[in-house]
């Protein structure tokens, strides 16, 4: 995975579902980064455990789970390489399945 | 008689110990809402192991050294990154093998530090640091034979079984939904395809002898014999008595040889307990009658418990790792898909019930 250089990445917010925090502490951050991938890796450097509950073994994002960027769903949830600028909001959310 | 008995569910993991009268009731719950697909209390009381699949946010494992007091996750078994451009596809329905951990399905330990843990889609990984670091088991997952195993109850094979033989903790013998039975003697670096005799009558003639295409739904070893094995094969009832290599098929098992759990006293290798059902697109209990076959004589007979056991109708469906028996040999007990859980102590003679409204329950495992 590239980084981008540290004068180009975006302050942004990242928010997890409610649902998650059942299961372990994810607590509303402002992180930097240039795309979603950079976001959530920065993240999880200070919450390694909340990796493995949004990311699947091979890095994608888990089946039922969806991120989205300003209130649309992120367009490669493989790599997670969607950009993203200051003040944006990365929201991870609990997909709805099963009905 | 003080020991616990740990029941795994679609939603949640419980506790049911022995009171004073002798019933046996609901004392704990823990993780309530989550499925818990395997636990393995330890003898001592204190510490418990458990997978939880927690669907959305994948599987997860836990453990308490308290005796339940307090968890704490633990590194879950993961999958290597799959090398960038390897094709690794099912030629049956010419669909991508998932290289990621979707079930805990099996869990043993080995020698001291030593942990097994068996998934679906195939993986089975080692550790022996007690589970700090998961490795996946090379020589297994690159066995190109592994492409021809296809899914059992799920859409991808599984690792149900891991025995660990007493004598040697390096050989290991495991049993796969759907990819037969293999054994390794070094630990884990080479392994050998074995069950001869097994017979898989839903495939093709040509390969209904063929040791890939079998479907044990469930093997446990004996602990003081442990070349003596039972198998619940997807097909019947079957018995080895060299370890795995070669296998008996019990013959006139009324009223069905279908089924997924099997249990097997500690210390006589010639009695085990079965739970059958109608095979294979029903999977109901024969007649709706909820009995436990069990077997003394090595299979030549099977006398059918029902002793405490509800009337029929009942529909009843009973999991592979929902059948326990614990180290007296004594101790019997077996959840269902309905959520009824059953305890004996005298070998199954007779039953009671514990609860008819758990949720539906997955694995029965005697501290």
């Amino acid at each position: 995975m590239l980084w981008c250089p540290k004068s180009f990445s975006k302050v942004v917010k990242l928010i997890f579902t409610q649902n998650l925090l059942r299961h372990v502490q994810a607590p509303t951050l402002e992180v930097e980064g240039c795309t979603v991938s950079e976001v959530l890796r920065v993240y999880f450097v200070d919450y390694p455990q909340v990796q493995s509950y949004i990311l699947d073994d091979q890095g994608a994002v888990r089946k039922h789970v969806t991120i989205f960027l300003n209130g649309d769903m992120i367009s490669d949830p493989t790599e997670q390489s969607d950009g993203v600028t200051a003040g944006d909001e990365v929201f991870v959310a609990q997909a709805l399945s099963g009905g | 008689m003080n020991r616990s008995l740990f029941v795994g569910t679609r939603k949640g993991l419980f506790r049911i110990t022995r009171d004073q009268t002798g019933a046996w009731c609901i004392s704990d719950n823990w993780f309530l809402g989550d499925p818990v697909s395997i636990v393995a209390p330890a003898a001592d009381g204190n510490r418990i192991d458990a997978a939880l699949d927690l669907g959305h946010f994948g599987v997860k494992m836990q453990r308490s050294l308290d005796g339940g007091e307090s968890w704490n996750e633990r590194p879950t078994p993961a999958y290597p990154p799959k090398p960038e451009g390897e094709v690794d596809i099912e030629p049956g329905r010419g669909i991508d093998l998932p290289w990621t951990n979707k079930l805990v399905w099996a869990y043993a330990k080995g020698a001291p530090g030593e942990l097994w843990c068996g998934t679906l889609p195939g993986g089975l990984f080692h550790s022996t640091d007690d589970g700090e670091t998961w490795n996946i088991v090379r020589a297994l997952w690159d066995d190109p034979r592994r492409r021809k195993m296809f899914g059992g109850g799920f859409d991808f094979a599984a690792i149900h079984s891991i025995l660990v033989d007493p004598r040697d903790s390096k050989h290991v013998t495991i049993g796969i939904s759907v990819g037969g039975v293999w054994t390794t003697f070094d630990g884990g670096k080479t392994w050998e395809l074995i069950g001869e005799g097994l017979r898989a009558a839903y495939m093709p003639d040509e390969l209904s002898h063929d040791p890939l295409s079998q479907d044990p739904h469930c093997i446990v070893h004996c602990p003081s014999n442990p070349d003596r094995l039972w198998m619940q094969h997807h097909n019947g009832i079957f018995r080895s008595d060299d370890g795995g290599r070669k296998w008996k098929e019990m013959e006139d098992v009324a009223p069905s040889a279908f089924g997924f759990a099997v249990a097997v006293h500690p210390s006589d290798p010639d009695k085990a307990w079965f739970v059958p059902a109608v095979k294979d697109e029903q999977r109901i209990p024969a007649e709706a009658r909820v009995i436990v076959n069990r077997t003394t004589d090595g299979g030549k007979t099977f006398q059918p418990l029902h002793d405490g056991l509800p009337e029929p109708p009942a529909y009843d469906l009973v999991y592979r790792h929902a059948l326990d028996i614990d180290s007296s040999g004594d101790l019997l007990a077996f959840g269902s898909t309905t959520g009824s859980l059953w305890v004996s102590e005298d070998q199954g003679d007779h039953w009671q019930v514990v609860s008819e409204h758990l949720p539906p329950i997955l694995c029965v495992r005697f501290q």
